[in-house]
């Protein structure tokens, strides 16, 4: 198992160590739901340095973006950030991605860690056609996720920047606890918060000076369940490579006023199913659970979990298109009503 | 790890306290630390007739769902309704307020071939 930068911070925060895409990472420190309550109204701390990090520079760069990527990389100034997709030939997913622009001729991806190498082959590949320079920058590339209503102030007394000038998908350049860091006004739990790219050295002193500062380590158990109540897509569960994003809720990532690789196959490919948000009357949905509308099975979980604001179970899952409910979640052979819900399944600023 | 001494253990990591024709049943301290915050249990229906080993509960925490097993054959007496609203009970007491179910054992004598404190230390032991 690969090592984090913060390898050993976890171990003296008691944090349980699993594997993840090949890292050893925390599942949690002392309680998935305590570090995700932490989040929802405080502030919480993530070490997530097995994300992937590609840079892409050169005079083609956007070209080369705006043909691998879904949303509109045309749209980003410097300094902004989106969330995008790379988009196979067939119309699926290779990956979801968020794209920080830092120069004119300067973006960083920021990929899924289970996915590196595969993206990068994928990209290089794409890349043939362009003046492109693509470098994986994923091994020298540490990666906090602060994140909650009290990061903004949290780390404001640890900056450099004003915060306050600066908006969600934000970039910039900033110096926190004294070392360099990219930050960026992103993150992955529906809460405002920001993301700090780091040199690996610097990484556990920036994590130990914004512990100290009040924010709680929160785990891969916590990130996954925040995920879930946002009603963000988990890359191999919502979306992979057979995936039609244009069948999902996430379908105002892909632009189809450009061209990008496989955008006729995907405005080809009709929609079978499409994904709803479930919220369960009792029990906790897992992932393979079977979705039923009048006793018959028409779709299938593919994330599921306990959502702790609303103190219930929730699903995201994929039904057949035309399938209408009531629809009921088979926990163990019982056949347990669930209700569609909104995604994301609790308010969010 | 906390172990009482007063009571019967199994290898899957539930306890059984003997009070008077019935058993008290649970998981051990061991067990809902490895679980993890408990969000959700399934009880079984009173009356239910079980037989030794058998899944008649689960307990769900926020990442995984794991099956308790009747340590002895026999009848469901009663169920730790309270579990239904506070399931988090097993987390903060799981060898008093976290109990799960009451059994009454087909034959008490079944209970002999259960685990001591001592012999449990010692499954967990060749875990770890």
């Amino acid at each position: 198992m690969r090592k984090t930068p913060l390898y050993e911070a976890h171990l003296r925060h008691g944090g349980r160590l699993v594997e993840f895409a090949g890292y050893a990472l925390p599942l949690q420190y002392t309680s998935i739901l305590e570090e995700h309550l932490a989040v929802r109204r405080e502030a919480g701390l993530f070490d997530v340095s097995h994300m992937g990090e590609f840079w892409v520079r050169g005079k083609e760069a956007l070209a080369f973006l705006q043909w691998a990527t879904a949303n509109d990389a045309g749209k980003l100034k410097v300094g902004r950030a989106q969330y995008s997709m790379l988009p196979n030939e067939r119309g699926g997913v290779v990956d979801d991605i968020y794209l920080y622009r830092l120069g004119e001729e300067e973006y960083l991806m920021v990929v899924n860690a289970a996915n590196i190498a595969k993206d990068l082959a994928h990209l290089q590949a794409l890349a043939k056609g362009f003046r492109v320079e693509l470098e994986d920058a994923s091994e020298r590339t540490a990666l906090l996720a602060l994140q909650g209503p009290k990061a903004a102030s949290l780390l404001q007394g640890l900056t450099d920047q004003d915060l306050s000038q600066k908006r969600k998908n934000d970039v910039f350049r900033a110096r926190v606890a004294g070392r360099p860091a990219l930050l960026a006004r992103t993150g992955y739990t529906g809460e405002d918060g920001f993301e700090l790219f780091l040199a690996p050295e610097d990484a556990e002193p920036v994590f130990l000076a914004l512990v100290e500062a009040g924010a709680r380590p929160a785990g891969l158990g916590a990130r996954d369940s925040l995920r879930l109540e946002a009603g963000f897509p988990l890359y191999g569960h919502e979306l992979t490579e057979e995936t039609n994003p244009l069948c999902t809720p996430w379908a105002w990532v892909v632009k189809l006023d450009k061209d990008f690789l496989g955008k006729e196959a995907m405005r080809a490919r009709a929609c079978r199913e499409r994904l709803v948000g479930l919220i369960l009357e009792a029990g906790i949905p897992r992932e393979g659970y079977r979705v039923l509308s009048g006793g018959r099975p028409v779709g299938r979980v593919t994330s599921g979990g306990y959502s702790p604001l609303l103190e219930k179970g929730i699903a995201l899952a994929y039904v057949e298109e035309g399938a209408e409910g009531p629809f009921a979640v088979e926990v163990r052979g019982r056949a347990v009503p669930a209700a569609l819900s909104p995604l994301p399944f609790v308010p969010l600023k | 790890m906390d172990i009482p001494k007063d009571r019967f253990y199994t290898k899957t990591h539930e306890w059984a306290l003997p009070e008077g024709d019935t058993v008290l049943v649970g998981i051990t301290d061991y067990a809902q630390d490895a679980l993890g915050d408990v969000v959700y249990v399934e009880l079984p229906e009173v009356g239910r007739r079980v037989e030794k080993g058998e899944a008649v509960a689960v307990v769900e925490s926020v990442k995984t769902a794991s099956d308790i097993y009747a340590p002895v054959a026999g009848e469901i007496v009663e169920v730790n309704l309270a579990l239904e609203k506070t399931p988090e009970l097993i987390n903060q007491d799981p060898y008093g307020e976290g109990w799960i179910f009451r059994l009454k054992p087909q034959d008490m004598a079944d209970l002999d071939a259960l685990l001591d404190a001592g012999g449990y230390q010692a499954v967990l032991e060749s875990e770890a």
